[in-house]
């Protein structure tokens, strides 16, 4: 099992050399095994997991059709919307919070024969870069447990990195997909805004908020997109397939793109570990030699990308996260005085730090005399952004950076440092800014054995040259095939 | 003694709840009275992770009667987010517009008393979501119920263009009107489909100088009498607050105040206007929307020729009364009907026909009082404007009386006898047989010598007395007396 990808799995309990059943008890074996180390998943679904593989593998004795992930066991992360087990957002004011509803994404996996064997940790409602502000439990990194899974959607990533399941769903704000799945060694997606529908998403960053998948490799990235991406009615910044047509994302997967043109940012290097640079270094050399043109390119407007993020993502998660008051749902205070008790206590005991730190900034960004100075100036800035990647993509058809300045980080290392916590995000952050697609993927090892990620870039609803760039590198390379040494213990 | 003369100046925020099948942002179906929270999905109770989608045809409600009311319609519009918190606001934020509503620079005219009609401008219309409720019913908690939250609503600003309460009043009775014809609204006031929310205040000239009392904004009115008895409390409490402090408008003393209906006065809620801060931002959960030329064109078809516009035209071309006209017009249906009756007479007029002021009479005397008892509208009375056209002419032509028209009408709702049948059947024809008159009158005459001596006498008694003639025969003809046949008939006997 653990020498397999997702598709290869799929194809094996299609073949019926294997069940789902016994995939999804490998799985849930291995959850045992190691998530007490890890720390992956908030809630595993064991029962409902296994009844489900049953009857997965039942319809495939009966020779029915099945979905495009017959009987694969897979992941979501816990902000995603689920009417079996809680949606807490890792959030002691949703600890309990059972949805009524399936976000779209859920859907769609179960239409895909898809085993949902568990939902994963995060940052709490997906502020954070190391899922070190999960109100619920501690993640770490399967390569070295004594540092950072990354975040926010940490518990995903280390559930892939770890084979705790053979593929996750995370989301993306700032780079909550690109950057966990660089620590850990995988694979992430962060799609274009409006391919994936965010309907059940649990909002932190509306206008920045996109779903993705985190996998072993490039193909299981594009398997996971052709199930959940698509229009839906239920999300109006979902984008109509007649604007932005969808299409197989594994089809011409291994086909090189021809007459490649790769962007770099010399100003990038220069922020980044000297590992790292090597590392990118060597990729776009490797590019190179595979027939790219590479092409110096400028992103001025860069430097202001963590700033201008920062404001229009607090100013949104300050409003998405009024409704959480103790009144409807989620965790009420004992004993208000009033009303506004209710509201005031409830939030206090029910938000964690990083939340509380957020809803203040962005509550100022828009008050009344600063909305002006702060979030219209950053809605400018990043426009600024957008007609920077617009322009550079006049010229590349992809742009390589680093997905961090440094590799995975201690626990506890950046815990006190909100500002040097933001700066994780520097290189993913604009991308989410401009609404374009990036993927990261594994390029190489620090000193310390810990993965390198490099990220590339692509203009809006290129997910499939984007997918195929980064099968380029992947076929030649073995980075993606190395596992961290607990899965073997 | 002093010299003082004021003027009150009153604008308007008005709320019209908006009769579209389903909410603005998600599929709940629109319904009064249902169980609290029975009409409520995880969008409309701002569940973790739900998203709102416009409902189209809310918008296209709006714009239909902003048009109408003679606004600009924005070609780029957005929705922003409204923070407060507050325990019937589920997202505690509600999606409203801000700074780009969908239309503003609009009027509206008002009827007046005096028969002329006033231009009230209005500011700018915009839509929006509407709150839950909150219920304070039993024991040391609340209820909310979230029914109504996300009704969509369209609110009305008009500037400060009014200046008694009987033009307040004309305004929301026009409004009532017009969205009501558009069926953009039930505008049932005890339903809550109309809120009213006046601004006002007082320009006083005292010995030559002129003070502006501080503005009063009455929240929440649903009824036209309430309305109507704030403004003229508002406007004496005004008053009496300057003679006896003094006080003028300045900076932030706008205060906010609520109508106490038991006690038929406004009741101070806050003194001065809360720096509210609404923390307005653009909605980055839907988009905005682009209004195209044939989108507004297509919309515009819907138009139809509204209450005023209508009543005028009936004084002009049917020379009905002002009054008559307003009733009418009232609703969209009864003029509706009235039309189609005056059009079955001119389309058909060699069968039978009847002139419209006498059809109106039959509609206003008799069938909205049968329509109002039976609480239904004219058409779902069960007769034609076909046959109320017949009855028309039936009066007209002297073959009925008017009391005995509204027997028949009457008779019509039960039956589908045309009217000339129900009226040989229920024996309600005038007799203008001249034979059988001719003995009634020759009884009249015997029994009344002195009046016949006074009407063959000429003089100034002779008319006063063949009309008594008249009435004496039409009495002893239990009313079916023809009155015309008889008078020719009097007339011949006693020349």
């Amino acid at each position: 099992m653990h020498e397999l990808t997702a598709i290869q799995l799929r194809d094996k309990i299609k073949a019926g050399e294997i069940t789902s059943t016994q995939a999804t008890k490998k799985v849930l074996q291995a959850i045992e095994k190691h998530d007490k180390i890890i720390g992956a998943y908030i809630s595993v679904f064991e029962k409902q997991s296994l009844e489900r593989a049953a009857e997965i593998d039942k319809k495939i004795a009966a020779g029915e059709s099945v979905g495009q992930l017959a009987g694969v066991p897979v992941a979501v992360k816990d902000n995603m919307c689920t009417t079996f087990g809680a949606t807490t957002c890792a959030s002691k004011i949703l600890e309990n919070f059972h949805a009524p509803y399936n976000a779209a994404v859920v859907q769609k996996l179960l239409a895909a024969d898809a085993v949902i064997v568990g939902k994963t940790n995060l940052d709490e409602f997906a502020m954070g870069s190391s899922t070190e502000n999960s109100s619920l439990k501690q993640t770490v990194n399967p390569w070295d447990t004594t540092r950072v899974p990354g975040g926010s959607s940490g518990g995903s990533s280390a559930a892939v990195a770890g084979r705790l399941c053979m593929a996750a769903l995370g989301s993306d704000t700032g780079g909550s997909i690109r950057q966990p799945a660089g620590f850990c060694g995988i694979v992430g997606l962060k799609p274009t805004y409006g391919r994936v529908s965010r309907f059940g998403l649990v909002a932190f960053g509306s206008s920045l908020d996109q779903i993705g998948p985190l996998a072993l490799n490039v193909e299981d990235c594009a398997l996971m997109l052709n199930v959940i991406a698509g229009h839906d009615p239920n999300d109006s910044t979902s984008v109509d397939e007649k604007n932005a047509p969808l299409c197989d994302y594994l089809e011409n997967i291994d086909k090189p793109v021809e007459n490649l043109k790769i962007g770099i940012v010399p100003q990038f290097a220069a922020g980044a570990d000297k590992q790292i640079q090597n590392a990118i270094n060597n990729a776009v050399e490797l590019y190179k030699k595979l027939g790219a043109q590479i092409i110096e390119i400028d992103l001025p407007h860069f430097e202001y990308a963590i700033a201008a993020y920062y404001m229009v993502a607090t100013a949104e998660a300050s409003s998405n996260l009024a409704r959480y008051d103790g009144v409807h749902y989620g965790h009420r205070t004992e004993n208000p005085n009033d009303y506004i008790e209710v509201y005031s206590k409830s939030r206090e005991e029910g938000f964690g730090k990083e939340v509380k730190r957020r809803i203040m900034l962005g509550t100022y960004a828009l008050s009344s005399g600063y909305y002006d100075a702060y979030y219209l100036k950053a809605l400018k800035v990043r426009n600024l952004i957008r007609t920077d990647f617009t322009n550079a993509f006049e010229k590349v058809d992809s742009i390589i950076t680093p997905v961090t300045p440094t590799t995975a980080f201690k626990i506890g290392e950046k815990v006190d440092d909100p500002l040097q916590m933001y700066l994780a995000d520097m290189y993913t952050i604009s991308a989410n800014l401009a609404g374009i697609p990036g993927i990261s993927l594994p390029c190489g090892f620090d000193d310390n054995n810990l993965p390198i990620g490099m990220q590339i870039l692509a203009p809006a609803f290129e997910e499939q040259k984007l997918l195929r760039i980064a099968k380029m590198f992947e076929s030649k390379t073995d980075y993606h095939k190395k596992k961290p040494a607990i899965i073997e213990s | 003694m002093s010299d003082l003369k004021y003027k009150i100046i009153i604008g308007l925020e008005i709320h019209v709840q908006l009769c579209t099948k389903t909410k603005m942002f998600c599929g709940c179906a629109l319904e009064f009275a249902a169980e609290p929270n029975s009409r409520v999905c995880p969008v409309c109770l701002g569940m973790p992770g739900v998203l709102p989608v416009m409902n189209k045809k809310a918008f296209e409600y709006s714009v239909l009667a902003a048009l109408a009311l003679n606004c600009e319609i924005a070609s780029f519009t957005k929705w922003d987010r409204k923070s407060y918190y507050y325990p019937d606001l589920p997202k505690n934020y509600q999606i409203s517009q801000y700074d780009l509503p969908f239309s503003e620079k609009g009027f509206i005219e008002i009827p007046l008393e005096s028969g002329e009609s006033k231009r009230i401008r209005i500011t700018r219309a915009h839509l929006e979501e509407d709150a839950g409720k909150n219920l304070h019913t039993a024991g040391n908690f609340s209820q909310v119920d979230l029914n109504r939250a996300g009704t969509p609503l369209l609110e009305i600003v008009t500037e400060p263009d009014m200046n008694s309460a009987d033009e307040v009043k004309a305004l929301a009775v026009e409004l009532q009107r017009i969205v009501r014809y558009l069926g953009v609204s039930e505008a049932d006031m005890q339903k809550g489909h109309m809120r009213f929310e006046p601004n006002i205040n007082l320009i006083i000239t005292k010995d030559g100088t002129e003070y502006k009392t501080p503005i009063a904004e009455v929240k929440n009115l649903n009824s036209f009498r309430a309305l109507e008895r704030s403004i003229e409390y508002e406007a004496q409490r005004q008053l009496d607050e300057f003679l006896d402090t003094g006080k003028v408008m300045q900076m932030g003393n706008k205060s906010t105040r609520g109508w106490d209906d038991a006690n038929q006065m406004t009741v101070l809620q806050r003194e001065k206007e809360e720096a509210h801060d609404y923390r307005y931002f653009p909605d980055p959960d839907l988009l905005p929307v682009e209004m195209n030329d044939a989108w507004l064109d297509e919309i515009k078809s819907r138009l139809c020729e509204l209450p005023l516009q209508k009543q005028i035209r009936y004084v002009t071309d049917y020379k009905l009364s002002d009054y008559d006209a307003h009733v009418l017009t009232a609703e969209r249906s009864t003029a509706e009907f009235f039309e189609q009756a005056v059009s079955a007479t001119i389309e058909q007029a060699f069968i039978f026909g009847g002139d419209p002021k006498k059809i109106c009479n039959i509609i206003t005397q008799a069938g909205l009082k049968l329509a109002h008892e039976q609480n239904c509208t004219l058409s779902e009375l069960g007769f034609t404007p076909e046959n109320v056209a017949r009855l028309a002419r039936m009066v007209e032509d002297g073959y009925v009386n008017a009391s005995a028209a509204n027997t028949i009408l009457e008779e019509m709702t039960k039956t589908d006898k045309d009217p000339q049948t129900i009226a040989k059947d229920m024996n309600l024809i005038q007799k203008s047989d001249a034979g059988e008159l001719e003995a009634i009158v020759d009884q009249v005459l015997a029994d009344n010598p002195k009046a016949v001596e006074d009407v063959k006498s000429g003089g100034k008694k002779a008319k006063k007395a063949q009309g008594f003639l008249l009435g004496q025969v039409i009495q002893k003809s239990k009313g079916q007396a023809n009155p015309k046949i008889v008078s020719q008939i009097l007339t011949k006997k006693l020349s």
